[in-house]
């Protein structure tokens, strides 16, 4: 549920900080499930995985934060129907 | 064999020439001939010292000296040289006529920009042409054959500005390609049906029966006489040898009078063995055939070159003739002392040529023996040369000829051979009388110089040989290998050879003094041309070549040029628009199509790649 609220999000909305936000919605609904079916298990790996994940997702939110702020110092706009450029 | 080294020496000498001038010395004009005349003249001393150290005659089996080239299966080629009286006596006159030509170019090309890029061209024609006298297998004359095709069609165009100049080189190399194509043939059917290429290997074996043509002797004799028929502009290839008189005057001397249209004689004699009855007789009629049509083409031109271009013609269909009829020694005995007094001709006429200040017209001439008094001398003697007077060394050749004909009781072309030495006479002595005699007929012609010494020495030379051609010897050497049962003649029974054979010696001399006298009554003081009036529409048709240029226009050229077009539109829309198109065009619209899916939208991306991952688990679990 939490997963399909962040693609939709992905999809659907226009300004890539929300995106990246529903990005980071759908790595945590991937963490939740890690959890829940350890728990459920009664084993430990999906615990481990779930600080990998967050360990990458920190690293991720500072490159992906500061590509963002790059793209809106040239562009003056943080929409992606602006960022086309890569089309013919 | 001693000296076995030099052979290959007198071969790369002219080589190792083009190729210093071409990379080093094509600034300095002086360094660059003298680089090409030492080249030639060496290869003469070195002759000179090979054949005084064998003779002429080494001993059969050591006549050879060569390497091997390649290995295909079971051919082997050799890349080697024939060393025999046949050979050593073109190489005697290819490095002695030709020395005295490249000595005589140094003056006639002295103002020429280009000179150092001609001697260049000069010595790969030496080259190529030593390595065709002294080729002992087919392949290896082939490729020189074809060197001096190339080397030909540089020396022609050499004044490359100038369209007609280029329109005569492509024409002669494109018509000596015709040639060689059956040249090719012949040599495949050779190789094919004999498993052999060597010269010595073939004549042996078919002197002794164990090689055989069979059937195919007449269709290989016929290929590969239509090398020669290209190389030495034989009927109906011969369009291309007047046309060749575009080049530098020297060029015409050396490659279109001396040696390389004689190369499809020598060649001719070279491979006689392999020639049946009906092969030679085709080649004596196209012999005799173009020797007539030459000589009535020559009465009515009146550029001075092209007069001497189409006595060549006529002299090579002579030669041709004479082989087909079995007579190699007569045949190579007239190539012999037609390459003297040829070279002297056209050296002389250049000589004309530049004290005229490059006019060729010879009503523009006249009077010039005051003028020019080394030139008209020369001229004189190249002149009597050439129509067969005793005793100068045309006399002696043309009357073996004859005689040879006499002999093979071939009485048609006796009567050929005698009709066309008339000629010969009429039309040199028309020259000589126009040019040399009677009034001067232009402001240039009064005002003409003699040529340099540079240039008037080798006229001198030549003039002598072209006296004594006759009874030197060169018979002797000729003969000895070519006949089986040849006599070696004293200098004083070569002199009155031709007494032995009186029929033939009236009948030719008749002729010459008839010629003599006819030209002498119409030109002997003439300021144009009375002929035209007398003999109305042959004149014509003689002065416009009995239009074989019109006719090779109209049907060869003009059917050549359809299926080219065929060919275009063929390419152009078949190849081109529909197969080439249709690729191109479906790769277009399909890339057309696919550019749709790149919208540049990153959501439209995270869409499609969702909707790929759904698919995929849906085709992975779904089922």
């Amino acid at each position: 549920m939490l997963f399909s609220l962040g693609l939709l999000g992905v999809i659907l909305r226009r300004n890539l900080l929300v995106i990246y936000m529903s990005l980071e919605l759908m790595l945590n609904a991937a963490n939740l499930a890690l959890v829940s079916f350890s728990r459920f298990n009664n084993k430990l790996d999906g615990q481990v995985l779930v600080f990998f994940i967050i360990t990458v997702a920190a690293a991720e939110v500072a490159v992906g934060l500061a590509l963002i702020v790059a793209l809106y110092r040239k562009r003056q706009s943080a929409h992606v129907e602006d960022l086309t450029s890569m089309k013919l | 064999m001693k000296y076995e080294n030099l052979p290959w020496l007198i071969l790369f000498l002219p080589l190792l020439s083009a190729a210093v001038i071409t990379l080093f010395t094509l600034r300095s004009k002086t360094v660059s001939s003298l680089i090409s005349i030492v080249a030639v003249v060496a290869g003469f001393v070195m002759s000179c010292i090979f054949v005084q150290a064998n003779g002429f005659h080494l001993p059969v089996g050591h006549d050879e000296t060569s390497i091997n080239w390649l290995t295909i299966g079971n051919l082997s080629v050799d890349f080697g040289l024939k060393l025999d009286a046949l050979s050593m006596m073109m190489l005697f006159v290819v490095t002695g006529v030709g020395g005295l030509i490249h000595i005589y170019s140094y003056g006639y090309m002295h103002e020429d920009e280009s000179m150092a890029r001609f001697f260049a061209k000069l010595s790969l024609f030496t080259f190529s042409m030593l390595g065709i006298v002294l080729a002992n297998n087919f392949l290896m004359m082939f490729i020189f054959w074809e060197l001096v095709g190339v080397s030909s069609y540089l020396l022609i165009g050499f004044w490359f500005e100038k369209p007609s100049a280029g329109d005569a080189a492509k024409k002669a190399f494109i018509t000596n390609r015709l040639g060689d194509f059956g040249f090719l043939a012949g040599i495949l059917v050779v190789w094919g049906l004999l498993d052999s290429l060597n010269f010595g290997v073939l004549q042996t074996g078919i002197a002794a029966g164990t090689l055989t043509l069979g059937a195919s002797a007449t269709l290989a004799g016929l290929l590969i006489f239509c090398g020669a028929m290209g190389k030495s502009a034989q009927f109906p290839l011969h369009v291309w040898l007047p046309d060749a008189m575009e080049g530098p005057t020297p060029v015409s001397a050396l490659i279109h009078a001396a040696t390389m249209v004689a190369a499809g004689v020598y060649m001719l004699c070279r491979t006689l063995f392999l020639f049946n009855a009906e092969s030679l007789h085709v080649i004596a009629y196209i012999g005799g055939f173009t020797a007539l049509l030459a000589a009535l083409m020559a009465v009515q031109q009146n550029d001075i070159k092209r007069i001497i271009a189409y006595s060549t013609l006529s002299q090579l269909g002579y030669m041709v003739m004479t082989v087909g009829l079995n007579g190699p020694t007569p045949a190579m005995f007239h190539l012999t002392t037609h390459a003297f007094f040829k070279a002297l001709l056209f050296l002389a006429a250049g000589s004309v040529i530049i004290g005229m200040h490059h006019e060729q017209d010879i009503w523009q001439m006249g009077n010039l023996r005051k003028k020019m008094p080394v030139t008209f001398l020369t001229f004189t003697i190249g002149t009597l040369a050439l129509c067969g007077v005793p005793p100068f060394s045309g006399f002696y050749s043309k009357d073996a000829i004859l005689a040879q004909a006499l002999a093979q009781k071939s009485y048609l072309l006796f009567g050929v051979g005698v009709f066309v030495a008339a000629l010969t006479t009429f039309y040199t002595f028309r020259l000589f009388f126009v040019v040399f005699m009677g009034k001067e007929k232009s402001k240039a012609a009064a005002h003409a110089h003699e040529s340099p010494l540079v240039m008037t020495l080798p006229l001198i030379a030549l003039a002598v040989f072209s006296f004594a051609g006759g009874f030197i010897g060169i018979v002797n050497n000729y003969g000895s290998q070519l006949s089986h049962n040849h006599e070696m003649l004293s200098v004083w029974q070569q002199a009155v050879e031709p007494l032995s054979n009186k029929p033939a010696m009236f009948c030719g001399l008749g002729a010459v003094v008839i010629g003599f006298l006819l030209a002498q009554s119409l030109y002997g003081n003439a300021a144009t041309d009375p002929l035209p009036a007398k003999l109305g529409v042959l004149a014509t048709w003689m002065r416009d070549k009995f239009y074989f240029d019109e006719f090779y226009e109209a049907t060869f050229i003009r059917a050549h040029d359809f299926l080219a077009a065929v060919a275009d539109w063929i390419d152009r829309w078949i190849l081109e628009g529909a197969i080439i198109g249709a690729i191109r065009g479906g790769t277009d619209l399909s890339g057309r199509a696919l550019r749709l899916a790149q919208t540049g939208n990153l959501q439209t991306y995270a869409f499609l790649f969702m909707l790929g991952v759904a698919l995929l688990l849906y085709f992975v679990l779904g089922k």
